[in-house]
């Protein structure tokens, strides 16, 4: 599925949308883990938790869920928040 | 993620041998017995907003910056592996991502990202803790290549075993429940998050180990880290406190003395301290700071070959705790007697209206003769001093604010 990538982890894929397998939003950020290393952590800490400042959105739906399913076609958009002003 | 720097911006350093002295004085310990030229000194700088190297020429005149390395990074610390003169480790996080370890093996030509970055064991039951920044990094012992340690916010202690490209827990106490109850709350710790600092690694014994917690106090470990014994005799706390709670304990920053590493100082939140091993119990050698100016401040610096002689430089701890100048007019103090008497060092700096402060790692020494001491300040400078802080001269300006400066040597 596509994975559109924040600007601030560009440095890890060099590209704004990336390709990556899986069933769940977690699934995704494991394989975008494999393809980039470290990123994954950037993101989610270890007690597997979204950072406080990243926001993750199926489509134009946010979740907060890691376990969340995806569907064929499905889109997964990492945004970094608005935190900060 | 991996990333290059701008071709040619910065020297390649020689290699360096590790010893028992501190890591400016091993370079210039395997130097001599290279037969090397002069030295020069380079000046690692950590920032709210990335890293510098500072290089300066053999005679410590002219300095020259070579950054941003990773800019808008939050760099707590940079330190150069003195074992071999070419890693860099870099702890750092932003605003928006989580905190990771950048690392270049060729001086900073070339970063990459630890492939395992310090972080708790996961907890099931969701009481887990979760890093949010690497604060402090420290080489390991000389005979260790490739050993370092890293202490976190919250407090945490983690070691690499292979040059920081992964790291693991380091202790036990890291998920002990004493010292997390010792650790206390976000709210017991610094402005920006409790730490654990001031690593130190005993030059004569690996498994000789000392760390500091803000807060929770000093304390000390004889197996490599395995377990750990409190080191808080004679310190105060804050008026109020019981002092038998290592809770309330605040060590700003601990240092060993390179010539005589059974001599540790503290500067802490309560003053500064004087301990020679196997003693246990700190002395406060602050008492003998002018009145008027106090012995508060965050970071304390020992001369490489002189364990009487240090540096401190003191800031306002009065009424609401201003962390400025004393005065707005900031000076280094120096004790050439183990801290029975200390000397004001004030000239070239600010004489008046300067209200910054130096954080806990934003000084260091050098270890050529006489000894060059450097610091950075909250507002972005470097003061430099060629003559044991006898003159100071700003050496950079316009910096983001400086969290860490580290001096270090490289061959000619």
């Amino acid at each position: 599925m596509r994975v559109l990538i924040p600007s601030p982890l560009r440095s890890y894929t060099r590209e704004a949308w990336v390709q990556a397998q899986g069933a769940t939003v977690g699934e995704v950020l494991d394989d975008l883990d494999r393809r980039y290393p470290g990123i994954r952590f950037r993101m989610i800490d270890e007690q597997q938790r979204m950072r406080r400042h990243l926001r993750f959105f199926v489509n134009d739906t946010q979740t907060f869920d890691l376990a969340q399913p995806l569907a064929e076609g499905d889109e997964l958009l990492i945004v970094q928040a608005l935190s900060g002003g | 993620m991996t990333t290059k720097k701008k071709p040619g911006s910065a020297t390649g350093g020689r290699g360096l041998r590790a010893g028992g002295e501190s890591p400016a004085q091993r370079g210039a310990t395997a130097r001599k017995a290279r037969g090397d030229g002069p030295a020069s000194t380079v000046l690692l700088v950590a920032t709210r907003k990335g890293a510098w190297l500072i290089h300066g020429d053999a005679a410590r005149r002219a300095w020259r910056a070579d950054g941003p390395h990773f800019l808008g990074h939050i760099v707590n610390h940079l330190v150069l592996d003195p074992r071999n003169g070419r890693t860099l480790l870099a702890a750092a996080k932003t605003g928006h991502l989580g905190p990771t370890v950048l690392r270049s093996t060729d001086f900073g030509k070339t970063w990459q990202e630890a492939k395992k970055p310090p972080a708790f064991a996961k907890k099931a039951d969701g009481s887990g803790r979760s890093v949010d920044h690497t604060f402090w990094l420290t080489p390991g012992h000389a005979s260790q290549p490739g050993v370092w340690y890293a202490g976190t916010s919250p407090q945490g202690l983690f070691r690499s075993d292979d040059d920081g490209l992964t790291w693991a827990s380091a202790s036990a106490i890291n998920d002990d429940p004493q010292y997390i109850a010792w650790m206390g709350t976000v709210q017991d710790g610094t402005p920006d998050g409790p730490k654990m600092h001031s690593i130190i690694v005993d030059p004569r014994d690996p498994q000789h180990l000392y760390f500091g917690m803000s807060g929770g106090g000093v304390h000390e470990s004889r197996d490599g880290g395995r377990t750990f014994s409190l080191l808080i005799d004679g310190l105060e706390v804050v008026e109020g406190f019981p002092k038998n709670d290592p809770a309330v304990h605040d060590p700003h920053c601990i240092r060993i003395a390179p010539s005589n590493p059974d001599r540790l100082y503290q500067q802490n939140h309560c003053g500064i301290y004087r301990l020679d091993r196997p003693g246990t119990t700190w002395t406060r050698i602050g008492r003998s700071m002018p009145k008027k100016v106090g012995d508060v401040g965050f970071n304390i610096t020992v001369h490489p070959r002189d364990a009487d002689t240090c540096w401190v430089l003191p800031m306002d701890g009065r009424t609401v705790w201003p962390r400025t100048s004393p005065d707005g007019r900031p000076a280094v103090y120096v004790t050439r007697n183990g801290g029975k008497t200390w000397q004001r060092q004030d000239r070239g700096l600010p004489a008046e209206q300067a209200w910054w402060t130096v954080k806990r790692q934003a000084m260091s020494a050098d270890a050529r003769d006489p000894i060059g001491l450097y610091f950075g300040t909250t507002q972005g400078e470097i003061w430099a001093s060629r003559d044991e802080g006898a003159s100071w001269r700003c050496i950079a300006r316009h910096l983001p604010e400086i969290y860490a400066v580290e001096a270090a040597e490289l061959g000619a």
